[in-house]
């Protein structure tokens, strides 16, 4: 297909258009939803109502009578494994004898239509005998086990500098997040496919094809080569594709049946049947001099990490390390800690545990400089971390580290939003509601600085495989890095062509076979990682062409370059074209590109444990009704740490969809619980941001430093702008109203009914909160 | 599961069989599961996201909320009926791509055919009539703002 779309065919640093955006445009990308098979069945998973229940029996004879289902599937046909997990394999395939969530996977069926499919799903009859669920975070330490490996999921202490320093200001605050929701718009589905080989070819969305063939390869007791993962398009992810979803239930039914079988999960079961983000409980108390400088930090904070281990330890390290926000803070006493409860397990979510805590430090940035009377920014900007200055884990930052510009630059810009007065109805707080009283809207202006840890840390060997294969002038590229619309597609073909002055490059499908891993799509990593491993593997085949040129040109090969899709010497002598240059011979190269290595943290939570950071602020205005607790945020001005500009059309998508991302958590998203049963499982009760809540967002500046190490200079850029948005919002929120608003999101009654004791949720600080020293 | 039933469906100017299917499917599964036309999407099924927009008889609508048996006798336009021949875009597909209203691309399809019909009936809105007029289409990747510049950049094309 030759779409012109007048977007040149370009290097890095471009608007280059997306290679799958033609397919995605005419809805003819194979999404794991659409994915179809001759003779397919339908698979549907069974799932535990209760938070908590002993399991005496289950029965499945009833479903096998149902005509048309063709195999029912319980905990005792997993052939190997019966657990699995992305860090440790505490989950179970199917429970056994006891379910600790609501939508914990009990059996599995298969039919020839997903209609009956569904009834024979609600003909297995378990005997559950339900039980108290353990559901309040903060008593789950000393409570009773809801898993024989304990409540406690981890646990990591920092301690810098003198525990006992003080300032002459205090300021103490309590803060919760809510349990957010990835909510990507492709629902899980996938497409399992039984090969002669007796193994398995499973179509799937995720984040990471390589992690999920070995969590499955165990459980279904098959070699690594006969689990085979691929990537089928992917609807979105942002956390909730990096835990197996029905990865392992579906091969089953598909070996057990010998057809191929089909899941796509109801909205509702997504929201069941993925992990979401931590909510936190977080207790802070920071000194500072009466300059403003800040002296020490104290805090607790407990994630709860629901029913299973997921990634909470990630989310714990960094929540901990990166708890004071990025400030200067030479004394530090800080803890965090995931406990396992009866709530629905909690995992990988953009910015996972800063974004919690970054809630919880600016909020308590603001206090500070209120308690001393001194201007918000001008705080921030006195103990911004500048390059040179450690971490409260010890670590020297020595990459770009510009602090104070991303906010100096995001605070300087004009602010755009209309005079109130002004505004049409549907942009008042409520909008098509009209409910609001113009006379009591009040306008408020809050900040966010954001740091983020980016990529693996912590010690893991953190790798990207790309291969390259040059055969007459068209590079094909393959790399398992799992494309979920961030468009690292675009990026390999940029990286390639700038490397190796072609203009044809192919991209093979991502999948387990005969690539290594690219790791995960997640933290902020794949730019720098599989665009490392794709530039590596470019430049070694540049290497070999150029070597070949030299020895036939007996020109030295420092004395080539490429431009314009044709190697030619300094002096002029030698002109060839790459796809002349290897004369039909194939040139491929393969590498494994590693970041920097890390340290593991040690008890008191000081090493080397990052590979480097980003940080990005946000401006927020609000308009809030007062009486009735409306929001409406009208302006929203950002800057980010980036590195470098490798494609700007594909960076403004990711700091605007993270700050509509940050927009939510801050006004509207939260999974409900009630006694760990999740009340709004849908995109009616659960909501997200529509074109009527978001605002333009505009980029005051995208700091471009080079980021040392970094393989073309540019930092992730996916996270930051959800982590700062958050607080931003809030802060603004605060400002117009008067209030503490200790909790995002901010819900009507917190506004409406504060201070009445009726708006609920838990708006004060525990009384027994204790800082180990 | 009860009766099977036999109709026809128009769908993008043709008749499309539609055999022993079972009377509870809505039109949304019809299409991608028996007509072979998946782009439109699944993601909420309940009338909320608009990742399933389809034009019935020129009107909007959600088909997961159509019963495909009652949609007997319309004229049924989905994207694919919305995108030109193999070598060809629509200037609404093209301009989301061009200005970067694709990510997953999950929501895109809905999107297209909202942002048709919107300028179908009102071929210059404002900013905030578009805004309300694509409310219904949910996408958690962009914030949407790459997506209202691609209708800008339409609505200035299509004037000329």
């Amino acid at each position: 297909m030759s779409i012109d779309l007048g977007v040149r065919r370009g290097r890095l640093g471009e608007s280059v258009a997306r290679p799958d955006g033609i397919p995605k445009v005419r809805g003819q990308i194979a999404f794991s939803s659409d994915m179809f098979a001759e003779g397919m069945l339908w698979g549907h998973v069974v799932r535990s109502p209760h938070p908590a229940a002993r399991i005496r029996a289950i029965d499945v004879s009833g479903a096998l009578k149902i005509p048309g289902v063709r195999a029912v599937l319980t905990f005792d046909d997993v052939p190997g494994r019966k657990t699995y997990g992305l860090d440790y394999p505490d989950q179970p395939v199917f429970a056994w004898d006891c379910v600790r969530y609501m939508g914990e996977a009990v059996a599995a069926v298969a039919a020839d239509h997903p209609e009956t499919a569904r009834r024979a799903a609600a003909a297995v009859v378990v005997d559950y005998v339900p039980t108290e669920p353990l559901t309040d975070s903060t008593i789950a330490e000393d409570a009773e086990p809801v898993h024989p490996l304990g409540n406690v999921l981890h646990r990591q202490k920092v301690r810098s500098g003198d525990p006992d320093a003080t300032g002459v200001a205090v300021v103490e605050g309590y803060y919760e997040t809510g349990m957010q929701d990835q909510a990507p718009l492709g629902p899980e589905s996938g497409l399992a496919v039984p090969a002669e080989d007796g193994g398995i070819d499973l179509y799937i969305a995720t984040q990471w094809l390589h992690i999920d063939q070995e969590q499955m390869a165990a459980c279904l007791a098959l070699p690594l080569d006969k689990v085979r993962v691929h990537l089928a398009g992917v609807g979105g992810s942002f956390g909730a594709r990096e835990d197996l979803s029905m990865h392992i239930q579906i091969c089953l039914l598909a070996l057990r049946t010998g057809r191929p079988v089909k899941i796509s999960y109801s909205r509702e079961e997504s929201f069941l049947g993925h992990v979401h983000r931590h909510p936190a409980k977080m207790w802070y108390r920071h000194h500072a001099d009466a300059e403003g400088r800040l002296v020490k930090l104290e805090a607790k904070i407990i994630l709860d990490g629901g029913a299973y281990q997921s990634s909470s330890m990630a989310v714990v390290m960094n929540a901990a390390c990166m708890s004071p926000g990025p400030y200067r803070m030479p004394n530090a006493v800080v803890e965090a800690v995931a406990v396992r409860t009866n709530n629905p397990p909690c995992g990988a979510m953009r910015g996972f545990g800063a974004v919690q805590t970054c809630f919880a430090h600016e909020a308590q940035m603001d206090k500070l400089a209120d308690a001393l009377g001194m201007d918000r920014v001008e705080i921030r900007l006195r103990n911004a971390l500048k390059a040179g200055d450690a971490l409260i884990t010890g670590q020297v930052l020595t990459g770009a580290t510009p602090v104070a510009e991303v906010l100096r630059t995001c605070t300087a810009a004009p602010m755009l939003a209309g005079d109130p007065a002004a505004l049409a109805e549907l942009e008042l707080p409520g909008g098509a509601g009209r409910t609001a009283e113009r006379g009591r809207v009040r306008r408020g202006v809050g900040y966010g600085l954001a740091i983020k840890n980016l990529m693996y840390g912590g010690g893991f060997d953190d790798y990207s495989t790309a291969r390259c294969r040059l055969e007459d002038g068209v590079a094909t590229i393959t790399c398992a890095c799992a494309e979920v619309g961030q468009g690292f597609v675009t990026l390999a073909q940029q990286i390639t062509r700038e490397v190796l002055g072609v203009d044809n490059v192919v991209l093979n499908p991502a999948a387990t076979v005969g690539i290594g891993s690219a790791g995960s799509t997640s933290a902020s990593r794949q730019t720098w990682m599989s665009g490392g491993a794709v530039q590596a593997a470019c430049l070694a085949v540049r290497e070999r062409a150029l070597a070949l040129v030299s020895a036939r040109h007996g020109i030295a090969p420092e004395g080539l370059e490429i431009v314009d899709g044709r190697i030619v010497s300094f002096d002029g002598e030698v002109d060839v074209a790459v796809a002349e240059a290897a004369l039909g011979e194939v040139l491929e190269e393969t590498v494994d590109y590693h970041h920097a290595p890390t340290e593991e943290l040690d008890a008191d939570g000081q090493g080397n444990a990052f590979v480097s950071f980003a940080y990005s602020a946000h401006r927020a205005v609000v308009d809030v009704d007062v009486d009735l607790g409306l929001v409406r945020v009208v302006d929203i001005t950002t800057s980010q740490d980036v590195g470098r500009v490798l494609n700007p059309v594909q960076l403004v998508g990711q700091i605007e969809g993270g700050t509509a991302q940050g927009l939510g958590l801050a006004v509207m998203e939260e999974i409900v619980l009630d006694h760990g049963v999740v009340r709004n499982p849908s995109f009616t009760d659960y909501i997200i941001p529509t074109t009527l809540d978001m605002p333009p967002v505009h980029i005051a500046a995208l700091i471009e430093e080079p980021e040392p190490g970094s393989p073309m200079g540019a930092k992730g850029a996916g996270e930051p702008p959800m982590i700062s948005s958050v607080a931003a919002v809030v802060a603004a929120i605060r400002m117009a109203t008067g209030l503490e608003l200790n909790r995002a999101p901010v819900r009507p009654q917190d506004i409406a009914l504060a201070g009445t004791g009726l708006s609920g949720g838990s708006m004060t600080s525990p009384n027994d909160v204790e800082v180990s020293k | 599961m009860g009766e099977l039933i036999d109709y026809t469906l128009r769908v993008n100017g043709r008749e499309h069989d539609v055999a022993e299917a079972w009377l509870g499917e809505s039109l949304l599964y019809v299409l991608r599961e028996r007509l072979g036309l998946p782009g439109s999407k699944n993601a909420c099924e309940q009338g909320e996201c608009g990742s399933c927009s389809v034009l019935m008889d020129g009107e909007l609508v959600c088909s997961c909320l159509v019963l495909a048996a009652g949609a007997v006798g319309a004229e049924i336009v989905t994207i694919e009926g919305l995108t030109p021949g193999d070598d060809e875009l629509s200037d609404i597909q093209t301009a989301f791509l061009a200005e970067g209203g694709v990510q997953c691309g999950f929501c895109t399809p809905g999107f297209v055919v909202s942002v048709h019909d919107l300028l179908e009936h009102n071929p210059n809105p404002t900013e905030l009539e578009v805004r309300e007029a694509v409310s219904g289409n949910l996408c958690r990747c962009t914030g949407y703002g790459r997506i209202l510049a691609a209708v800008q950049a339409v609505q200035q094309a299509r004037q000329g």
